[in-house]
């Protein structure tokens, strides 16, 4: 009977202990990932980004993003009428580690294209803080995010897939999949005097109405670290 | 031919009325560009609607000359027709109102030639109305409000759709709406001369061919099923609006527009034919009920 309360009692200790060597590798992983982040203070970047929006039928912008520490980003589209994603702040990893009042709860494993990631959640302390949660995605060999997803009070949830290429050492990604909620487009009939040419009537199959919203974003090159006008952000 | 079409257009140029087409043109586009110099966002508001909660939208490209004058279009080209009317419709009463119908047909010339011409002058008149509307709705709106890309809203059976064309590729587009106008007012000129050959005064086929245009433009946009279905093809306000064909730009599979694309080409075929086939019918009634006329005034 002692011997089995014993190994019981043993038993404990070991999964409490790995559960606490495990906490702490998370949060060793996620210091790493901040630390690579700030390696960059600012930088330039030029790239171009596709839309997918159900009732959007606008072209690929070439575009310019603009992000200087500890919290300035900003997008812009270098010609013509440009739809700018609202929740592009979320491109700026470093918001996710902004405030340092936050809890990480390890998330264990998990794959994403056939790699393995280290997940880990982020909670923040703050009650009055924007994000409610943000999920991330360490790929624990390059101690880089690969993915995302964070949820705020007043505009839903935000999703980042990020592709790595020859910036990986800065953390800065080559491209990036934004995907975001995307509310319905309605106008009211009549208002636009439309020309019906038919295609409405054969288009009547129900349509899948896609509330979610995704831009590309790709980037040929970054100036990192050349020092920013604030300028840029207005 | 040439020397009645002449006379013809003399006529048309001597009298008051025509140049209140020119100035009712001028007045409305110059109000419309004022009123979205001093709040076109109010409009941009309206159509983006929730777009805005999710995108950041340089409204004030938006706003530009190429859309200027879309909008412009939109509403002008339901009243321009009235404008049509004004100068067609007088050309058979008015001669006979006038008492000078039995003279002109003493000369040797025939009555179908009188028609035509009468047809081909007021087909003239459509075409400076359209070049004038031209002036001030587009180039006056590029000069004013500058070039940007184009954005277009629409309403797709039950879908919203925002279309947006680059600047680069927007001006055949007009170019094209333009002509394809001026075959759709053609339809109007043709439907108040046929009125005009069967009244004795001005007035009548004026406000006659006016009603007609309205009711059929008010049927023509109901957006009742069943008026859809079963009316609507067989009206041919349905089809004035045609042109907008032109900017409604074909997408990949991706959703991004295809540069110099139309999405429904053979829409804007049908719809030009069928326009060009109520000329056809409407002239081709003038002329032989003008032939069988008993002339009296």
């Amino acid at each position: 009977m002692k011997s089995t309360f014993t190994k019981i009692a043993c038993l404990f200790l070991l999964v409490g202990n790995s559960i606490t060597t495990t906490a702490q590798d998370i949060n060793v992983l996620v210091q790493n990932v901040k630390k690579k982040i700030e390696k960059v203070n600012d930088y330039e970047a030029e790239g171009t980004m596709k839309t997918n929006v159900a009732f959007l039928k606008i072209p690929i912008a070439k575009i310019k993003l603009y992000f200087k520490r500890p919290n300035l980003l900003k997008l812009k589209s270098e010609q013509g009428v440009s739809f700018m994603p609202k929740g592009a702040m979320s491109l700026n990893l470093n918001h996710l580690f902004a405030n340092q009042q936050y809890v990480i709860i390890d998330g264990g494993n998990e794959k994403i294209n056939n790699q393995l990631v280290r997940v880990a959640k982020l909670l923040p302390n703050d009650d009055n803080s924007e994000m409610v949660l943000s999920t991330i995605y360490i790929d624990p060999a390059n101690e880089v995010i690969v993915k995302s997803k964070t949820t705020t009070k007043e505009n839903g949830t935000y999703e980042l897939n990020m592709y790595y290429g020859k910036y990986i050492g800065f953390g800065l990604p080559d491209k990036i999949l934004f995907s975001f909620n995307a509310k319905d487009y309605k106008l009211p009939k009549g208002i636009t005097f439309d020309f019906d040419d038919g295609s409405s009537q054969k288009a009547k199959t129900p349509i899948a109405k896609n509330k979610k919203g995704q831009a590309e974003i790709y980037i040929k090159r970054y100036l990192i670290n050349k020092g920013l006008s604030e300028k840029n952000f207005q | 031919m040439w020397s009645l079409l002449q006379i013809e257009l003399y006529k048309i140029s001597r009298r008051p009325r025509t140049y209140i087409a020119f100035a009712a043109i001028m007045a409305i586009v110059l109000i419309f560009q004022f009123a979205f110099k001093a709040d076109g966002q109010s409009y941009m508001n309206l159509m983006l609607q929730n777009v805005q909660d999710n995108f950041e939208i340089d409204r004030s490209k938006a706003i530009n000359g190429y859309f200027m004058c879309y909008i412009i279009l939109n509403t002008l080209l339901v009243q321009v027709p009235i404008l049509v009317a004004l100068i067609a419709g007088d050309a058979i009463s008015g001669e006979a109102n006038m008492g000078t119908l039995r003279l002109l047909l003493t000369k040797p010339v025939s009555r179908t030639k009188i028609i035509l011409v009468k047809f081909i002058a007021s087909f003239i008149f459509t075409i400076v109305l359209l070049i004038w509307m031209a002036i001030f709705a587009l180039l006056v709106s590029m000069f004013v409000f500058g070039i940007d890309d184009m954005l277009i809203f629409r309403v797709k059976g039950d879908e919203s759709q925002i279309m947006q064309i680059t600047k680069d590729d927007v001006l055949w587009r007009y170019i094209a709406a333009f002509a394809y106008a001026a075959v759709a007012l053609t339809v109007i000129a043709a439907m108040a001369i046929l009125m005009s050959v069967f009244a004795e005064n001005s007035i009548g086929p004026i406000v006659a061919t006016v009603c007609i245009v309205i009711f059929f433009t008010i049927v023509s946009n109901l957006n009742v099923p069943i008026i859809d279905k079963n009316v609507k093809p067989y009206l041919f306000t349905s089809y004035l609006v045609g042109w907008k064909g032109f900017f409604y730009i074909n997408a990949n599979a991706d959703g991004q527009p295809i540069k110099g694309s139309i999405e429904n080409w053979p829409a804007i075929r049908n719809s030009l034919c069928i326009l060009i086939g109520h000329i056809i019918i409407m002239l081709g009634i003038a002329v032989a009920a003008f032939n069988k006329k008993d002339i009296l005034s």
